[in-house]
């Protein structure tokens, strides 16, 4: 009753081609970015804003950029994390060695920097497909975290390849406390993740997923591969970038080029397949879930174990985490394999009964 | 006469009250431990001595001038975000009374420096971290303690300068080390090192993990060096030992980090290690009084943390214990100034880092001899010692093979003061003046 | 020159090692589509089992059946447990479920056998071969000669056991069409679960190998990391492709750790080295852009 769209007449092609095109989606959408720019600075503490809040923004973002990449443009890739040490260098750089430039225009520099080398490693995708082109981004992953290692001007001349960043100034005013950087945080991903969802519905949205389907199909459509194919990449690396710039300097503080590790990239496309591959919500959903699960478990373990008086020693807590984890990863694909997204989508068919089930 | 007893019960209770609440004073530590993962038998070492020895304080003095010790750990995995993220969960029980925290992880060091200082908690990083923090003008909250980086690598090519008989002009060197922050800092200090002392040096880096050196070894029997100075990590240290057996390198003229000289890294090795040296600044082996008591008191009560008792005096068990000595110590002087019996806050316990005075008696005192050298901070100087020992692996345990061995800080400390300067001009700090600092 | 033979034999032989490991991805890729990205979980979880068995006293011969009666164990539960809930699912979800196994297995191992490094001796010392070392100022390593016949034995039996034997050819039935395999009546679930027993033996053979070589520890995973170059560029689905991809990954990548970061030093000043890393994904990577099915993969066809 509550979620029914029927009676939303739409009598003008703007109308029918909006953003939100149900009422209810629509209020929904601003309700939650009322809560997320007004309730939640009310309510978070300090550790909620730095260690969960804008980690789980900054990882959505990214896990945004690999879907627009996976789940859109079906082409796996392995190196998200490695771009976003290209967005992260990149930014320090710009504010490094560019006098006076405002930080949000250096994050879009990152970002492009991103995008550039994204479509540098995506030239093999027009012939290598699949878990082919899974292991070969995985060259991307390697090696350009070894540039970062290998080229001192990257990280000026720091002698351990550490970046410590530079201050957060917006108009003048310093962002110090993690309230103020979650808002800057929020405020980016907010406007990226339209940006995204008007992107998919577009025809370079559509394209996308035509070459996702079947590449051969769509090409004998006339949608032409070798553009569609490196504009995902480059859309994507750039999300990344902006996320990995956000990172080191809203987030950490310092980066090492060995922080954005393989394990990092598995981690982003661990969000996407939990939470939905080819789904703007499942980015968002799916780091939540890869966030929040260790630390649930890394409290309630030794909570439970304490309850029940096992005497495990803390590495053997620390053990049995990782393998529920990794449980947890397996049980979940086998109950929805489609991600949380879709479960989002079956409780939507729920509510559109509700409360008169047929 | 129906009043006394009522009486009496109040004075008793209000007596048990007080006690109550001086029982109450706690001095929590944060601990973002590592016990899984690639570095996780590390971990385990490590942060079981620690907690050992802090349990063994409670047990065996009732804690710190009656200070109980309280503590909490979380899993980091040796994960940078990780690390972050427990720091900041435990951060809020810490704003009350805070320990040093040690992380012992460069990665999660870098990241919680700005951090720490803005949250006012001192952190430590025995032999690890940002080496440049000892310049404590800049670093308030940081502190790279009893040695770095840069000043063991000057140790180290000081005990091979002994070794090949008090002159390096024309020998040669070769630095092989880790490609990662960890490994590249020593870089400066071996380059400042070959330029006073003339030998040639050659630097062989190795990939991330370091589980192949066929090739490096193979360039470094080609190579001939005079030594081989080693700054391996993890697997890197066993597969090193392995490849050098392979090319019939003698491991005798092979000198680690400490980060590669302890049971964990030789032991997997089998054989290939017979000979092989590294530095460190405590001792193995449970001769030393305060282990063999630990073991005794909190064991014997029951409370230990290691499931694997065996681990009990290896080199990371003991440098746990040397950890944890030395924080307490800093208590103990932080006590002293700030009222006996009171538990720290962060910034307290930061003067008393920063203000240290850790005799040879003292440690004798404690039984701790050969697990910390003599220790003495200041504003100007957060690493307080700079000396190590070199130890030898015989094939079945660790046994020291020099005395204690200063690096050269004329050479190595204006490294440090310069790029805290440039650190201090990019973060936009103004640095303390430490001539005013007491 | 003599050098440059010397690096090119070592690499070689190093990349015998690489095999090893990627064998075992081929085996359950061809049998059934699954990357599984667990195998170099598995080889820890094997070695660890091996050297756990010994620790409570077994000898040798015994730690190694046991150790192979807990992977064929631990294979047929994969199967059972998780793969065959998978069905028809995509393959992306598949090889996600194959990182969550590989979480599982770093928890567990550790959690049955203790996650502390020890070595693992087989009674091969890891030494020059003296004779050679003498005569041609060579240095070739007796333990990497024994990898290389391990390798190769186990090459050849698995070639024999997929082409002689009836399990052998159902398990290339499968391979084939796994639909009309079932309808010819293979029964799939049971070809699986094979699969993953042999997978979890060539997982043993390999944890045994690496693991005499550098210590039974966590670091074992990363194996992992070495052989996915040796796939793409032999090929998803090829045995010996395994084997040609991991000599040629081997060799190249020990050349290039020589002989490239001098030229690059020249080029940009400063230090280079430790290439290792990603020589080989560059290399395969320019390898598929001329063959994008790998040395001996098969030739994929796209109709519409």
């Amino acid at each position: 009753m509550l979620y029914r769209e029927a009676g939303q007449f739409k009598t003008s092609y703007t109308a029918d081609q909006q953003l939100f095109p149900i009422r209810q989606d629509r209020i929904g959408v601003l309700v939650l970015l009322a809560i997320a720019f007004l309730g939640v600075p009310l309510f978070a503490s300090d550790y909620w804003f730095s260690a969960i809040l804008i980690p789980f923004l900054i990882f959505s973002l990214a896990a945004l950029g690999l879907n627009i990449l996976t789940g859109y443009a079906g082409q796996l890739s392995l190196g998200s994390a490695a771009f976003m040490a290209v967005g992260a260098y990149a930014a320090y750089n710009f504010q490094l060695r560019i006098e006076g430039i405002p930080i949000l225009v250096s994050f879009a520099c990152g970002g492009l920097c991103a995008a550039l080398v994204g479509v540098l490693f995506g030239l093999p995708s027009l012939r290598i497909k699949g878990f082919y082109l899974a292991v070969a981004t995985l060259a991307a992953q390697f090696f350009i975290v070894w540039c970062l290692t290998k080229f001192p001007w990257l990280s000026n001349n720091s002698s351990s390849g550490v970046i410590s960043t530079q201050q957060l100034i917006i108009l003048g005013h310093e962002l110090k406390t993690p309230l103020e950087k979650y808002l800057l945080v929020l405020a980016i991903v907010v406007v990226l993740a339209l940006a995204a969802k008007n992107l998919v519905r577009s025809a370079t949205g559509r394209a996308w997923m035509a070459v996702r389907d079947m590449d051969v199909a769509a090409s004998v459509i006339g949608i032409k591969l070798l553009p569609t194919k490196l504009l995902a990449f480059a859309i994507s690396s750039f999300y990344c970038g902006v996320a990995g710039a956000l990172y080191a300097f809203c987030y950490l503080g310092s980066v090492e080029p060995d922080g954005f590790s393989l394990d990092m990239s598995f981690k982003i496309l661990f969000m996407i397949i939990i939470g939905g591959v080819g789904s703007i919500m499942g980015s968002f959903l799916g780091a939540a879930f890869i966030l929040l699960l260790p630390i649930f478990l890394d409290v309630a373990l030794p909570f439970l174990a304490g309850l029940f008086g096992l005497p495990f020693s803390s590495a053997t807590v620390s053990h049995i985490q990782i393998l529920l984890f990794g449980a947890l990863i397996m049980f979940f694909l086998i109950v929805e394999p489609h991600g949380l997204a879709r479960l989002w989508q079956i409780g939507k068919e729920k509510l559109r009964l509700w409360p008169f089930p047929h | 006469m129906s009043r006394k007893p009522a009486f009496a019960v109040a004075a008793l209770s209000l007596s048990l009250l007080a006690q109550g609440v001086l029982a109450a004073e706690e001095q929590f530590f944060p601990i973002p431990s590592y016990r899984v993962g690639p570095y996780g038998a590390n971990g385990q070492s490590f942060y079981g001595g620690f907690i050992d020895y802090l349990n063994y304080v409670n047990l065996k003095e009732k804690g710190v001038n009656g200070v109980q010790l309280t503590w909490e750990e979380c899993e980091t995995e040796y994960n940078n975000a990780k690390g972050v993220e427990c720091y900041e969960r435990l951060k809020g029980k810490a704003a009350k009374s805070s320990g040093p925290i040690h992380t012992m992880s460069t990665g999660i060091s870098y990241a919680l420096i700005d951090k720490t200082a803005q949250d006012k908690l001192p952190l430590a990083m025995m032999g690890y971290g940002r080496t440049d923090a000892v310049d404590g003008s800049v670093f308030p909250y940081a502190f790279p303690l009893v040695t770095t980086y840069q000043m063991q690598a000057s140790a180290v090519v000081r005990f091979v300068k002994d070794k090949l008989g008090g002159n390096l002009a024309g020998k040669k060197i070769v630095y092989l080390y880790h490609d990662s922050a960890y490994g590249k800092e020593a870089i400066v200090a071996m380059e400042a090192e070959a330029a006073l002392n003339k030998f040639a040096l050659v630097q062989i880096p190795v990939a991330h993990p370091g589980n192949e050196q066929g090739a490096q070894w193979l360039r470094i029997r080609q190579e001939k060096p005079d030594f081989v100075v080693f700054w391996g990590w993890g697997v890197m240290n066993q597969t090193a030992l392995k490849a050098a057996q392979k090319v019939g390198y003698p491991r005798d003229k092979m000198v680690g980090s400490w980060w590669t000289g302890s049971e964990e890294d030789v032991i997997p090795a089998g054989d290939a290690a017979r000979g092989y040296m590294a530095a460190t600044w405590n001792v193995a082996g449970k001769q030393v009084p305060v282990i063999a008591d630990i073991e005794k008191v909190v064991y014997g009560a029951g409370k230990g943390n290691l499931q694997d008792r065996s681990k009990i005096g290896s080199v990371l068990y003991n440098r746990g214990v040397s950890a944890a000595v030395l924080s307490v110590e800093a208590l103990r002087r932080g006590q002293e100034k700030f009222g006996k019996g009171r538990a720290l806050t962060g910034e307290q316990t930061r003067w008393a880092l920063e203000n240290l005075d850790i005799s040879e008696a003292r440690l004798k005192q404690i039984g701790a001899t050969d697990l910390l050298p003599e220790i003495r901070t200041s504003c100007a100087n957060h690493e307080g010692s700079g000396k190590v020992k070199i130890q030898q692996w015989d094939g079945a345990k660790w046994g020291p093979v020099s005395g204690w061995i200063e690096g050269n800080k004329a050479l190595i400390h204006p490294l440090f003061q310069a790029s805290a300067k440039q650190y201090a001009k990019e973060k936009g700090i103004t640095p303390r003046d430490c001539s005013k600092e007491k | 020159m003599n050098f440059f033979f010397e690096v090119l034999i070592g690499g070689l032989l190093s990349g015998v090692m690489y095999a090893l490991v990627a064998l075992g991805f081929v085996m359950i890729y061809k049998a059934s589509g699954v990357f599984n990205f667990a195998q170099g979980a598995m080889v820890y979880l094997a070695a660890l089992a091996v050297v756990g068995c010994m620790e409570m006293g077994a000898p040798l011969w015994l730690a190694v059946i046991l150790a192979f009666a807990i992977m064929t164990l631990f294979g047929i539960a994969t199967e059972k447990f998780v793969l065959r809930k998978l069905v028809n699912q995509p393959p992306i979800a598949l090889f996600m479920a194959t990182i969550g196994l590989a979480f599982f297995i770093e928890g567990l191992a550790p959690l049955l056998f203790g996650s502390q490094p020890r070595a693992l001796d087989l009674g091969i010392v890891d030494e020059p071969i003296a004779w050679v070392l003498d005569n041609w100022n060579m240095v070739i390593s007796k333990f990497d000669l024994v990898a290389a016949a391990v390798a190769s034995l186990l090459v050849a039996t698995l070639a024999l056991f997929f082409q002689y034997t009836r399990v052998g050819r159902a398990l290339r039935a499968v391979a084939d069409d796994h639909q009309a395999a079932l309808s010819i009546g293979i029964p799939l679930q049971h070809i699986w679960a094979i699969v993953w027993g042999v997978a979890g033996f060539v997982a043993l053979v390999a944890g045994m190998m690496w693991g005499a070589r550098n210590g039974v520890q966590f670091a074992l995973t990363f194996t992992a990391l070495k052989a996915l170059p040796v796939l793409i560029l032999g090929g998803f689905t090829s045995v010996p492709g395994a084997i040609v991809g991991g000599l040629i990954i081997g060799a190249s990548e020990k050349l290039a750790e020589i002989y490239i970061p001098p030229v690059l030093q020249d080029l940009f000043g400063g230090s280079f080295g430790g290439i290792e890393g990603w020589f080989p994904y560059v290399l395969a990577l320019l390898f598929l852009l001329v063959r994008p099915e790998g040395l001996f993969g098969e030739k994929h066809i796209d109709r519409v």
